[in-house]
């Protein structure tokens, strides 16, 4: 029988612990297919951040370095400037890239630093059990905005893509989902470049993926998804923010 | 023998860590240290290394923690307040069990306290840099050639027992010039020798061998345990092999000072001042401060009638050296805080009280 389908070389045996209908599961087998099909699995340091995705070092069939909470960035900045041939990324979650890691992420981006970022934003903290992040939306009820979150207490959401887009070191800044199957390849196409990017010695990328998190969300898969379409994609529209090989560079 | 060249301390210190071979540096902008930063700014690109300024004392420590993990010599240098920023990195570097080495040129404390030298980063250099069961490595230096001969050392400790190791200096003795003489060149640092006794280390597999993890979680509490118990087994190896101690005059000596660094300079002065009025004091000068140096002191215990300890702080060392003594001589205490350097009249006189209430 010819086989159509085997699961990639970029992930470990090890079985994920990871809630039903969250994204981290498919974004991980997306960057992990990305490094074995570009041959980049021998030469990959990943670092793993605070939160769900921390296990992501026993995921990943690559060298893994786990980062205190916010700062993968400056963590991946030490790794690749001793080994600039290697190719290394981040995978982070939105409390930790834009909450507590603001600085490291920001600096990182307008350094150039040549790494690749993969940003899961499921507007919440899934690990701790479901507080505000700084992308939960207006109105959101978590476990810290019981009564919605109140822009006039707790500001709004923080746009990453956006933001980076305006620095110089950013290469690109891309925001996808996986809610379905023409994003999921999508998805994979941007984590792609990411990687060519750090190849080409572009710069900073960052792919950011608008996230499920049903359990937090205290919703079923199907309907988590349906959530993330109605009221996420709304505040975070998918696109390309910043491409330089698209453009000169200009804002979009 | 190299030549003797005239250097700042915290440029020798520089310095050495080239010769040792660092070609990673991380830091970012405090007085007293600043030297340190601005020589390895003008160094590292001349001899094919990395200076970098990092957005934060934060980002530093953790830069260092992704450069040590690929096996390279990292190292990052700051004064107290800084210190204090970088210890969450230091308590993840400890429990990943990382090489590295840190630089505290120690100025007053607490809060942005003073920028004159101060000693008062004792406890947490020595007890608690960071949450959690770990130990530094840490050596104080004493002199401008200690800044240099230290460096190579510091690393060498830091890799042989996998630890982060911190060189403990102050505003004294970063600023002031002494003459040194720097390691011999003839003798460089073999990078890829070093980095491949680090078969631990995540560079890449390279298709060679299986993926390496460097990690401080264990969500399971037997397995954290066991791996604290061992570093803690390695701990007390280091505490058995490592201590290092000057004593200096304290064989016959009825009044034996402590002190470390800037204060064990002003202590010796003090110390030669009481002989030359016939009072019997000596001097033990901790070298490491962690392991501290009870071998050292123990061993004058028997003879010696006083004890006193002299600190640029309120009262920290002072600690150790009691529990080692354990209450069988006095130990006092005599110290300056807030930036101000004790004066040899002042040592002498607690010198020459203690010795007088001996009688």
């Amino acid at each position: 029988m010819a086989v159509v389908f085997e699961k990639t070389k970029g992930l470990t045996d090890v079985p994920f612990h990871y809630c039903p209908g969250c994204s981290h599961g498919i974004v991980h087998r997306l960057v992990a297919e990305v490094l074995e099909e570009m041959n980049l699995l021998g030469d990959a340091v990943g670092v793993a951040s605070v939160g769900c995705s921390v296990f992501s070092y026993n995921y990943f069939d690559c060298d893994m370095v786990q980062a205190p909470h916010g700062r993968a960035p400056a963590v991946a900045t030490g790794i690749k400037r001793s080994f600039p041939d290697d190719i290394v990324f981040t995978y982070q979650g939105d409390g930790d890239l834009a909450a507590i890691g603001t600085a490291e992420t920001v600096h990182a981006a307008t350094r150039g630093e040549n790494i690749t970022v993969i940003f899961i934003n499921n507007a919440i903290y899934g690990m701790t059990g479901g507080q505000m992040a700084p992308t939960s939306l207006p109105g959101q009820v978590t476990q810290t905005t019981p009564y919605g979150r109140d822009v006039k207490i707790a500001g709004y959401p923080v746009r990453v893509c956006e933001m980076l887009s305006t620095l110089s070191g950013t290469a690109l800044a891309q925001r996808v989902a996986v809610n379905n199957v023409k994003n999921v390849r999508d998805a994979k196409k941007a984590i792609r470049k990411g990687f060519e990017n750090q190849i080409n010695k572009r710069g900073y990328s960052i792919i950011e993926v608008v996230s499920a998190c049903p359990t937090n969300w205290g919703l079923s898969p199907l309907d988590a998804n349906k959530w993330l379409e109605e009221n996420m994609l709304s505040y975070y529209p998918l696109g390309v923010y910043k491409d330089v090989t698209a453009d000169s560079g200009e804002v979009k | 023998m190299a030549e003797k060249v005239l250097m700042k301390g915290n440029e020798a210190l520089a310095e050495a860590a080239i010769q040792a071979g660092c070609r990673h540096f991380f830091g970012y902008p405090i007085t007293p240290q600043t030297e340190i930063s601005a020589y390895l700014s003008k160094r590292m690109p001349k001899v094919g290394g990395l200076f970098l300024q990092a957005e934060s004392e934060v980002a530093a420590i953790n830069m260092v923690l992704g450069a040590a993990s690929t096996g390279v010599r990292a190292m990052t240098s700051s004064s107290s307040p800084g210190i204090s920023l970088k210890s969450e990195g230091v308590s993840y570097i400890a429990g990943s069990d990382l090489p590295c080495l840190i630089i505290n040129v120690q100025r007053g404390g607490p809060g942005l306290g003073g920028i004159q030298p101060s000693q008062s980063d004792y406890w947490q250099a020595t007890k608690a840099l960071g949450h959690g069961d770990f130990q530094l490595f840490v050596l104080a230096p004493s002199t401008i050639q200690e800044m240099v001969d230290f460096v190579p050392l510091a690393f060498d400790k830091a890799e042989q027992y996998r630890m982060p190791a911190m060189i403990l200096s102050d505003g004294m003795l970063g600023q002031m010039m002494e003459p040194v003489t720097l390691p011999d060149p003839e003798k460089p640092f073999d990078r890829e020798a070093n980095i491949a006794s680090k078969p631990w280390a995540t560079n890449g597999t390279k298709g060679k061998r299986k993926k390496n993890i460097v990690n401080s979680l264990y969500i399971q509490p037997d397995e954290l345990e066991k791996l604290v118990v061992e570093r803690f087994e390695r701990y007390e190896i280091i505490k058995k092999n490592e201590q290092r101690a000057e004593s200096y005059l304290t064989e016959d000596a009825d009044v034996v000072v402590v002190a470390f660094g800037a204060s064990s300079r002003v202590s010796r002065s003090a110390v030669n001042a009481a002989r030359a009025e016939g009072i019997k004091a000596g001097l033990i000068r901790p070298i490491t401060l962690w392991p501290f140096p009870e071998n050292a002191i123990e061993a004058v215990v028997p003879t010696a009638k006083v004890f006193l300890d002299v600190e640029m702080n309120m009262g920290q060392m002072i600690e150790d050296v009691k529990l080692v003594v354990n209450g069988r001589k006095p130990v006092e205490f005599f110290g300056r805080t807030g930036g101000i350097i004790p004066t040899p009249a002042e040592i002498l006189a607690q010198i020459k009280r203690l010795a007088k209430e001996g009688k």
